[in-house]
């Protein structure tokens, strides 16, 4: 892997070097957070100078996960035209899609994880892959958590590069960069950046070194778990009466991806899209005949959690969280991720 | 990959085929005959029908694939889609998406054994579709007993067809309506009453049964009771879907999703779900 060392000037230069060619974006302030037209509520395009005002966004995970760059709202599927002048009135027809390389500042390591988990259901998805090929993520390593933040416990680092294309960290007079990618690798030609100094490279793997090994995790013992188990578990009925099924928390999240389906006409054209849902609703599962498999609350709530903590992994090995602490922060209950895996730990240790 | 973009096909036929007016077959052929080759599927499977303008909705496929020239999709009028398709007509374009989901095994754990096939209402259109495919290679099974049953003699689907199929030799056919009818000199009583006093031997056999969820709770005991096991009984489940293909996530029981996993299953399988279908 190379590693450069940039000054917060350099930086600059590197993203007005981007800016030309590519579409730059960069998590917005809490102020400017839906002031934006141009692209997804907690994003902004960047122009000019943005080193130094990137630099508060070294703690804590971004206002908006990057979730929007791969799954965009809405992401159109197929287009037609329902003029009855048209010869091809109904034919279905690909639609046009962007090339533009997009690259996204200030990635935080949870978010650039959430894309790799999201990966595996989307492993086969035309639409998800090439906005995949056409992102890239350059991402800040924390320099601090947040109380909110549990990433390590999902099998995740503050410190880690892993989803990233380039990773920054911060060093004395300026950041560290890692180039962990063929994308990232991109990113730099042509920029006559320094090698970092060995003591640079050395000082950050002793802090990943000092982070201990984060790929195993206590949790674990929830994967082996009979199904049942969880599943009959008391402690759903108190959840499920407290949550409100407002569905924050599934928006907010990186990994809920699930969506739904619809067609939109409008002056005759139409388009079939696709958006993000949540499970937390209860027309997601109700059948035209009335009857819904989910039709109440505590089921709802069951099934989002037990989706993150058993369905996924059981499909696909990892729990699907990545410990950002979105859905902690943003709960109007106060319900917590962290308490609910207690207290399902809790309950494997019993059994 | 998959890309959400449905074939182009043409309605080449449509019947009615209940007294309600309620279900209607269509025939649709592909307006590509690339694609007619490309189709290949099995009786079991289901697929999306695709309405410009009005959306896409999961119909299981009552064709079987021996019927190579088209495909057949008996559709209840439930709601906006199914309603919308309901008005077309012959020569009308629309999309199939698909094929999706698994079908019966009728090329692996059915081969060789004696078939049970158990419907009720209209949930007999993939029954109909594995009961031609294992026609067209008879001698690959055993004895094929075949019990459906609706509400009255017209709200049976196929009804050419179940005559025609009573008069072969080689199907043990049990058509039943619900109480007397006028006209009627078939057997009158549930599906679930017939399937016991048929009683089927679950030697060497292979039980599949689609209805709704009342007559297959009712089914099992008497068949249970002269031997019959979980891993011997077929199932189809629904759910809300969308994508069909596994990763919007509706149709998820617990872990299992019913587009990708399903919607056949063993009993087996379906009583280690959670009831969230
Ligand atoms: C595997 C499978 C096979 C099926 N086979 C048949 C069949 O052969 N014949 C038949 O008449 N019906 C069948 N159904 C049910 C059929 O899909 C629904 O009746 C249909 O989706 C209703 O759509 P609608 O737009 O008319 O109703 P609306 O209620 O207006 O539907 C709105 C949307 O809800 C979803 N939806 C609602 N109910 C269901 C449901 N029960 N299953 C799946 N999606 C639903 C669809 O995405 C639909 O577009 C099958 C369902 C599944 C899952
Ligand atoms: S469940 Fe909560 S903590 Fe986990 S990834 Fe989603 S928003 Fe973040
Ligand atoms: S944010 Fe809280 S109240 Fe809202 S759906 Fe999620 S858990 Fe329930
Ligand atoms: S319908 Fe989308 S996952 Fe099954």
């Amino acid at each position: 892997m190379k590693v450069f060392k940039i000054s917060p000037a350099e930086l600059d230069t590197m993203i007005e070097q981007w800016n030309k060619v590519h579409v730059v974006y960069a998590p917005a302030m809490e102020k400017q957070a839906a002031a934006s037209p141009d692209c997804a509520p907690g994003w902004c395009r960047v122009d000019g100078s943005a080193a130094l005002t990137l630099l508060p966004l070294l703690t804590g995970p971004t206002l908006a996960s990057v979730k929007p760059f791969f799954f965009p709202q809405p992401e159109t599927l197929l287009t037609y035209t329902l003029e009855n002048t048209r010869p091809d009135k109904g034919m279905m027809r690909e639609p046009e899609r962007s090339k533009d390389m997009q690259v996204v500042l200030g990635v935080r390591p949870c978010d650039a994880r959430s894309v790799l988990l999201n990966n595996l259901p989307y492993q086969e998805d035309q639409f998800f892959q090439a906005n995949r090929q056409r992102t890239a993520l350059v991402g800040f390593i924390c320099d601090q958590t947040l109380s909110t933040c549990f990433c390590s416990r999902m099998g995740g680092s503050p410190l880690d590069n892993e989803g990233l294309d380039l990773a920054l960290s911060r060093a004395e007079d300026g950041f560290i960069v890692e180039v962990c990618s063929e994308k990232g690798e991109a990113l730099v030609t042509g920029l006559e950046l320094a090698p970092a100094p060995e003591g640079d490279i050395s000082a950050l793997a002793a802090r990943r070194n000092a982070g201990g090994n984060p790929s195993a995790t206590e949790l674990d013992s929830l994967k082996g778990s009979e199904l049942g188990t969880l599943y009959d578990a008391a402690m759903w009925q108190s959840l499920g009466e407290a949550c409100i099924n407002c569905g924050a928390c599934t928006f907010i999240c990186p990994t809920c991806y699930c969506f739904d389906i619809q067609d939109e006409v409008v002056r005759g054209q139409g388009r079939r899209i696709r958006y993000w849902d949540s499970c937390m609703f209860p027309l997601y599962s109700l059948h035209t005949s009335g009857h819904n498999p989910r039709g109440q609350k505590v089921q709802r709530t069951r099934n989002r959690f037990l989706h993150k903590l058993k369905y996924f992994p059981d499909r696909f090995g990892p729990f699907s969280c990545v410990g950002c602490g979105r859905c902690v922060k943003d709960c109007p209950v106060n319900i917590d991720i962290r308490e609910v895996m207690d207290d399902l730990m809790h309950l494997t240790a019993v059994e | 990959m998959i890309s959400y973009m449905p074939y182009p096909v043409r309605i080449d036929d449509i019947v009615v085929e209940t007294e309600d007016g309620n279900q209607k077959s269509f025939k649709l052929v592909f307006e590509n005959e690339a694609h007619t080759k490309a189709w290949k599927h099995v009786a079991g499977q289901f697929a999306m029908l695709s309405l410009a303008g009005q959306g896409e909705i999961p119909i299981g496929i009552a064709s079987s694939p021996t019927e190579e020239d088209h495909l057949l999709f008996t559709v209840n009028r439930a709601g906006k889609v199914t309603t919308a398709l309901h008005q077309m007509t012959i020569g009308d374009r629309m999309g199939v998406r698909g094929p999706l989901g698994k079908g019966f095994p009728v090329d692996t754990e059915m081969k060789g054994k004696n078939i049970v096939i158990i419907a009720g209402g209209f949930a007999v259109t993939t029954l109909r579709a594995t009961l031609i495919s294992l026609l067209a290679r008879r001698s690959d099974y055993g004895k094929i007993t075949f019990i459906y049953g609706a509400r009255t003699p017209g709200m049976l689907l196929y009804r050419d067809e179940l005559q025609q199929w009573a008069q072969r030799g080689d199907i043990d056919l049990h058509v039943t309506i619900d109480r007397e009818a006028p006209g009627w000199d078939g057997l009158v009583g549930f599906v679930p009453t017939i399937a016991g006093q048929v009683a089927p031997s679950p030697e060497n056999s292979v039980a599949l049964i689609c209805g709704p969820p009342i007559m297959i709770k009712f089914t099992m005991p008497p068949l249970e009771a002269i031997g019959w096991t979980d891993d011997q009984v077929y199932l189809s489940l629904e759910n809300r879907m969308k994508c069909g293909e596994g990763v919007c996530c509706h149709c998820n029981v617990g872990p299992t999703l019913v587009c990708k996993d399903g919607p056949v299953f063993t009993r087996r399988q379906v009583k280690k779900l959670p009831i969230e279908y």
